[in-house]
């Protein structure tokens, strides 16, 4: 184990030397069904996971410290909406290679992915679906380039699964609009440029606008004490009578379809980066298992160890089957709401009982951080709370299927 | 200036190494392929710097199947301009600099970059024998390469110290570390990269002069062998006979 605490209260950060040596797992040749440009786009932030983030990140999430440098290096390799047009400052690739990078930055920490599908999937990709030309122009190319950092405002204090409650909102006056309210659990609020707000008018219609950093009003105060996602920064949007321009409001839609088609972006992203983590814990528990010697023999040769090395392998090829196919159809722009639910309830549950199990192999050792599996399976019960718990998606699920909806 | 970069697929470090069961052949089976790091990271990322600063081409050569055609892709994302595939499956160094020689005497290249070796085989031998088949000047090892004018300076290290060479253009150099840092493609030099022209060509026809017989591994690495304080005479006797250090 490594520490910087001289006793001097210093706490700066040092880069660890041990080596990653993650490798990835693909049982049933599911490479093969991936093109070029997604194997290169792989191969490419996983060699920046592995130089990047790698050698810092147990360090920040132990101090419960958000990396903001790597902000930028996270734009330079093209992680912010790489399926956003070029010419918007996006990288204009498909839904495949957006889930491979999610998968990538996952496997590296969850909370470095939440950076990334919260400025891709939920600030960008509203802007530019639902923005007017003069809006693209203004934020696109420099959320793309790491200049300006973007967090979404959906939940707030008193409606978390049920959004369509909020009584965040605004009232007209004359060009602008008075936002009044509270948003909770943003994710980048307290480092964010913008946030992109959804907020009630007075007709009772959500409508979503871009508040800016230096709009009297508004402040973002940030949520300490987390146990999970230590490495992402975490807070609230608070708007006292923020007068918001009308021209900072998406003009293109009205109603929860504008929150909720950015979250199935974002829930798309989350499917394919939990199998990132769980193939994290799954490598080293596997590599932890040839190498840690008990009574005379590696413990990868006793039947209880590949036992959860088998299931481990199969339920991550089984995830990595589904979230291929959702690509498939997310590339036709035919992945419906329901079926991006089922991906990604399935495999956070699937990477974090992986994470458990990883865990558990990795005996006194997977307590600590010398070891990615123990600040995973931490990371992994924010990923199976937010952007829809795992409850609301099985709900999501039963709703497709009986045509009954459970939650009124 | 008009650089031509020689590029080839290894396996990856991690990949473990088997071969045939009559030792003949490299077992493929199961191995992660990477392009060759003294390649990516130190010739052609120099090479790249080079054309940024005086203008000018990359253009990529391999010498081998299609199977390589990802690598080279990632060899046009990190930014070269256009590549070149001779389609064959080369059994020796000496092939493979045949065909790059052949290609590149008729596009009259400033300087030809390779690593300084590939870190499979670890022969060292291509750059050398493109220079002799092109009678051009060879410069092995540079960790520095700078141009000015129609002049080129290297630095080679050398046992103890660094060697410093003048080389008129057109040369060939083998490129060690230090040259230059490692480029991660983005995403956007990896979509462009489909569309930068990759060229397959036909090999010259050429006559293998040698052909490589049997491969072996290492011997496995013993374990640790403990002894105890009244052991002593055994372990002067392993230590001299089967250690052979004293
Ligand atoms: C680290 C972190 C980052 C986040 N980032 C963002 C962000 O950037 N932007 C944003 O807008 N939000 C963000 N969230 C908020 C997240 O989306 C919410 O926490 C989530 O939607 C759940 O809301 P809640 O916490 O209020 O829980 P609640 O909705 O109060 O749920 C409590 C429990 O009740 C269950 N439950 C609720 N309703 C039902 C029902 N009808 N039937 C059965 N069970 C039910 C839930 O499944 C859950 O188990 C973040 C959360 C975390 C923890």
């Amino acid at each position: 184990m490594y520490t910087n605490n001289n006793g001097t209260g210093d706490h700066t950060i040092v880069k660890r030397a041990k080596e990653d040596r993650y490798q990835h797992h693909d049982y049933y040749n599911i490479d093969e069904l991936l093109t070029e440009e997604h194997l290169l786009a792989r191969d490419a932030v996983r060699t920046w996971v592995k130089q990047e983030v790698t050698p810092i990140i147990e360090e920040y999430a132990d101090k419960a410290q958000c990396p903001t440098h790597l902000f930028k290096g996270l734009a330079d390799i093209g992680a912010f909406g790489p399926s956003i047009p070029a010419e918007y400052g996006g990288g204009g690739m498909d839904e495949m290679a957006y889930g491979v990078i999610m998968q990538e930055l996952e496997r590296g920490d969850s909370g470095i992915r939440s950076m990334a599908s919260v400025q891709g999937s939920l600030v960008m990709y509203p802007i530019y679906r639902f923005g007017s030309e003069e809006q693209r122009r203004k934020y696109l190319p420099k959320l793309g380039n790491g200049e300006f950092i973007g967090c979404f405002g959906l939940t707030e204090p008193d409606y978390g699964s049920n959004p369509t409650d909020m009584i965040t909102n605004v009232k007209d006056d004359g060009d602008a609009y008075i936002l009044n309210g509270a948003k909770m659990w943003i994710t980048n609020s307290p480092v964010a440029d913008i946030a992109v707000v959804w907020a009630r008018d007075e007709q009772g219609i959500i409508r979503g606008m871009v508040v800016e950093r230096d709009m009297k009003g508004f402040s973002t105060p940030e949520i300490k004490g987390k146990w999970s996602l230590r490495a992402s920064i975490t807070g609230e949007l608070v708007f006292e009578d923020v007068r918001v321009p009308k021209a900072n409001v998406l003009p293109n839609v009205q109603g929860m379809k504008g929150p909720l088609s950015c979250l199935n972006k974002a829930r798309y992203g989350i499917a394919w980066g939990a199998i990132g983590a769980a193939l994290d814990c799954y490598d080293s528990a596997l590599r932890y298992s040839l190498e840690r010697i008990q009574f005379g023999r590696p413990i990868g040769q006793f039947q209880l160890q590949q036992k959860k090395l088998a299931e481990m392998i199969t339920e991550i090829t089984k995830a990595q089957l589904l979230i291929w196919r959702l690509g498939s159809l997310a590339n036709v722009g035919k992945a419906t709401p329901a079926q991006i639910s089922m991906a990604k309830r399935n495999n956070v549950m699937m990477a974090l009982e992986i994470a458990r199990e990883a865990r558990q192999m990795h005996g006194g050792m997977g307590i600590t951080n010398e070891y990615p599996v123990f600040r995973h399976m931490m990371n992994l019960e924010t990923v199976l709370t937010y952007e829809g718990t795992h409850d609301i998606h099985l709900l999501i699920t039963g709703m497709d299927i009986t045509g009954l909806n459970a939650f009124k | 200036m008009k650089l031509l970069v020689c590029v080839s697929k290894t396996p990856d470090t991690t990949s473990r190494i088997a071969f045939s069961s009559d030792g003949a052949q490299f077992d493929a089976n199961g191995v992660q392929y990477i392009m060759n790091p003294y390649d990516e990271w130190y010739a052609l990322v120099r090479a790249l710097e080079l054309k940024e600063a005086h203008g000018g081409t990359v253009t990529l050569i391999n010498v081998g199947t299609e199977s390589n055609d990802q690598v080279i892709r990632k060899g046009l994302a990190i930014g070269a301009d256009n590549a070149v595939r001779v389609n064959c499956d080369p059994q020796s160094s000496l092939f493979v600099a045949k065909q790059i020689a052949e290609y590149a005497r008729k596009e009259n290249f400033d300087i030809v970059f390779c690593g300084k070796e590939t870190i499979d085989y670890n022969s060292s031998e291509v750059g050398a024998m493109v220079a002799e088949f092109l009678d051009l000047p060879y410069v092995s090892f540079a960790s520095k390469l700078d141009v000015s004018g129609q002049t080129a300076t290297a630095a080679r290290d050398i046992e103890g110290g660094t060697e410093m060479v003048e080389v008129d253009l057109p040369f060939v150099v083998s490129a060690a570390k230090g040259m230059a840092e490692q480029r991660i493609p983005n995403m956007q030099g990896i979509m462009m990269a489909k569309r930068k022209p990759l060229d397959v060509i036909d090999p010259v026809p050429f006559d293998e002069l040698s052909t490589p017989v049997q491969y072996t591994l290492p011997p496995a690495k013993k374990t640790v062998q403990l002894f105890n304080a009244d052991q002593m005479d055994e372990l002067v006797r392993l230590l001299h006979e089967e250690a052979k250090v004293i």
